[in-house]
């Protein structure tokens, strides 16, 4: 039908955009007219969600727009749950995730009709960092970090954490319950998801915040996106978290991308809607970020998808075409 | 009766004792301490005012340029990243509460000062609900927003006029509070003569007691004004989004932003970057701010020298 040769016109459009984009992908069989033989499309796509993904989205939206001009996209930070609340209740177009979705969502999506599909779309750590002056933390395990961290009977001296460890008292900050981050790191580490150690400083979507509460005193520790240790420097330090195979690994680029780092190793998520994907411009816009999510996650700081991600990303891409 | 004339007498002695110590040694204490704190006060407010502006200069003060002004927010670009979308969107946003305060907030003050029976239970629990609302957190307007004008009957969507009815809701008592206190200053003699002239209920009020107000109402703007473009937290629950690479539509369509939502997002970002341009972003604040304020004063001067 028309509309389906119109959605392909679209995607020959883009896919050429982003074969110009990636400009080091050079000499590609791409033998369709260019960018002109594309028509050139318009609207919009409202994005809302989580504010870890957002500065990722960002980039694509400003990359997509060299290509789309007059597509408007708009990307807001309700977080992860504020977003599904929206996106369930049939506002937007695409939710931003740091988290998969929860039964709870889905539910909500189903009881308005809101279908959707999941993307992969970038890859994230999230660190636990204490201070810089903290010397004996350097190998944490989970269920240490859940001795702090959990909502019962929680140590609140390091000396309680591990034999041998000073006496210092623990202060925790992390991000709020509307954050994905939060519902994330809940899981992981305490084994349900909302579950927390209700004496922990909340500082809400703000992670600098934490980062400064951690540089407050010797015994602090937060939980924050690893982006954020970067941006930091030397003020603080991430420490190594023993993973499933017993190793003892430290959160970086690399680690995140093998998936040696876990469990706090996670994937970011888009969650587009089934009548957003009707719209040619929401369709064109997941193509140019999917095929372009490695270059767009290194401008924007972030880890970018492994190799089967990837992979699984471009197949469900390819089924909604 | 004695107790009175007892009394008064007191305070002629103590005026003439003062005046007597004023003679002899020159200098009031109590008065000059009195303007000791006065003045403690006032710079209490002065010196965090400075500090804040300061403070943002200095850290914002590298990006101040143009760009700011001109340019549409860049994540790639942050160098020359802008506000524009942004003052765009706020300008809207202040625009659609000025033209609802205003008539709404005015409105209110003339029916509770020149209409109301004060004695009747209604007025009163409407009087008190007025003060108490001034207290109600800006949230609490953010989530009304969402429930009653972005969904719910008025069903606005998310866009700048919705943005501007919740913080009209919020800023609204400022407004009603300040403008029955101009209206209750316009001498009762004023009333008296345009009623005894023949003039109508509608005449006096419109014709003399509302010209009188207006520097009072003026004020009640601007402080209602000042409050609501500063504001973050409801304008994120109705839709403010953090990045907008193109203009509204217009204040009933499409998506917007706003400078303290822009603001807000770029401050907690792990980047330096971003920061130091969401401190420049207060600067362009503090400057539509006082634009905004210097045109009501003007018009506040104005109204006064005609009176």
């Amino acid at each position: 039908m028309s509309t389906k040769y119109s959605k392909s016109a679209a995607f020959a459009a883009t896919l050429a955009a982003a074969a110009l984009f990636l400009s080091a992908c050079a000499g590609t069989t791409e033998t369709e007219e260019p960018a002109e033989g594309g028509e050139a499309l318009s609207g919009a796509i409202v994005i809302d969600g989580s504010s870890t993904v957002a500065p990722n989205t960002e980039v694509a939206a400003e990359l997509f727009q060299e290509v789309q001009p007059d597509v408007q996209v708009s990307v807001g930070v309700s977080g992860t749950g504020g977003g599904f609340e929206k996106f369930c209740n049939g506002e937007t177009d695409i939710s931003e995730a740091s988290r998969q979705i929860k039964d709870d969502e889905v539910a909500a999506c189903e009881a308005n009709g809101i279908e959707f599909v999941e993307l992969g779309i970038a890859n994230d750590g999230l660190a636990v960092v204490v201070n810089a002056d903290n010397d004996w933390a350097t190998c944490l395990t989970v269920d240490e970090i859940s001795s702090m961290w959990r909502a019962e009977g929680a140590v609140t001296n390091w000396a309680d954490v591990r034999a041998g460890f000073p006496s210092h008292e623990i202060l925790l900050y992390g991000p709020g319950t509307d954050s994905g981050t939060f519902d994330f790191f809940t899981e992981e580490i305490n084994g349900e998801s909302g579950s927390i150690n209700p004496a922990y400083s909340d500082i809400g979507e703000d992670d600098n915040a934490a980062v400064l509460g951690v540089q407050g005193a010797i015994g602090n520790t937060a939980f924050i996106p690893l982006s954020f240790v970067d941006a930091a420097g030397d003020s603080i330090r991430a420490v190594e978290i023993e993973n499933e195979s017993g190793d003892c690994v430290a959160p970086s680029l690399d680690t995140v991308l093998t998936g040696d780092y876990n469990p706090l190793g996670r994937q970011l998520f888009l969650y587009p809607s089934a009548d957003a994907l009707q719209k040619p411009q929401v369709l064109a816009f997941l193509e140019f970020y999917v095929t372009n999510q490695a270059a767009i996650a290194e401008t924007a700081g972030f880890i970018p998808l492994n190799a089967d991600q990837e992979a699984e990303a471009l197949d469900r891409l390819n089924s909604l075409l | 009766m004695s107790n009175t004339s007892g009394r008064t007498r007191v305070a002629v002695n103590a005026t003439q004792s003062s005046t007597i110590r004023l003679d002899k040694v020159g200098i009031d204490i109590r008065g000059e301490l009195f303007r000791a704190v006065l003045l403690l006060s006032i710079m209490l407010g002065v010196v965090m005012l400075a500090t804040l502006l300061i403070f943002v200069a200095v850290r914002g003060g590298d990006r101040l340029d143009l760009n700011l002004f001109t340019q549409m927010p860049s994540s790639i670009n942050v160098d020359t990243s802008g506000f524009l979308p942004a003052i765009v969107g706020t300008t809207y946003v202040m625009l659609g509460v000025l033209v609802t305060i205003v008539p709404l907030g005015v409105s209110a003050a003339i029916y509770l000062e020149e209409y109301a029976d004060r004695d009747k239970w209604y007025n009163r629990i409407i009087e008190v609900n007025i003060q108490n609302l001034a207290a109600v957190p800006s949230i609490v307007f953010g989530i009304l927003g969402l429930a009653f004008i972005v969904r719910g009957p008025l069903n606005l969507g998310f866009v700048a006029f919705a943005g501007s009815l919740t913080l009209a809701m919020m800023v609204l008592p400022t407004v009603i509070i300040a403008a029955r206190e101009a209206i209750r200053g316009v001498p009762p003699t004023l009333r008296d003569a345009s009623l005894g002239l023949g003039a109508t209920k509608w005449q006096t009020t419109w014709r003399q007691v509302l010209p009188l107000s207006v520097p009072g109402i003026v004020t009640g703007t601007i402080l209602a004004m000042s409050r609501a473009i500063g504001e973050t937290a409801p304008l994120l629950l109705v839709g403010a989004t953090t990045f907008v690479r193109f203009l509204p539509e217009s204040a009933f369509e499409g998506a917007y932003s706003a400078i303290p939502v822009q603001i807000y997002q770029w401050a907690v970002r792990p980047q330096d970057e971003f920061r130091v341009l969401a401190a420049a972003g207060a600067l362009v604040l503090v400057a539509l701010l006082l634009v905004m304020n210097s045109f009501a004063i003007w018009l506040r001067a104005r109204s006064r020298k005609e009176i």
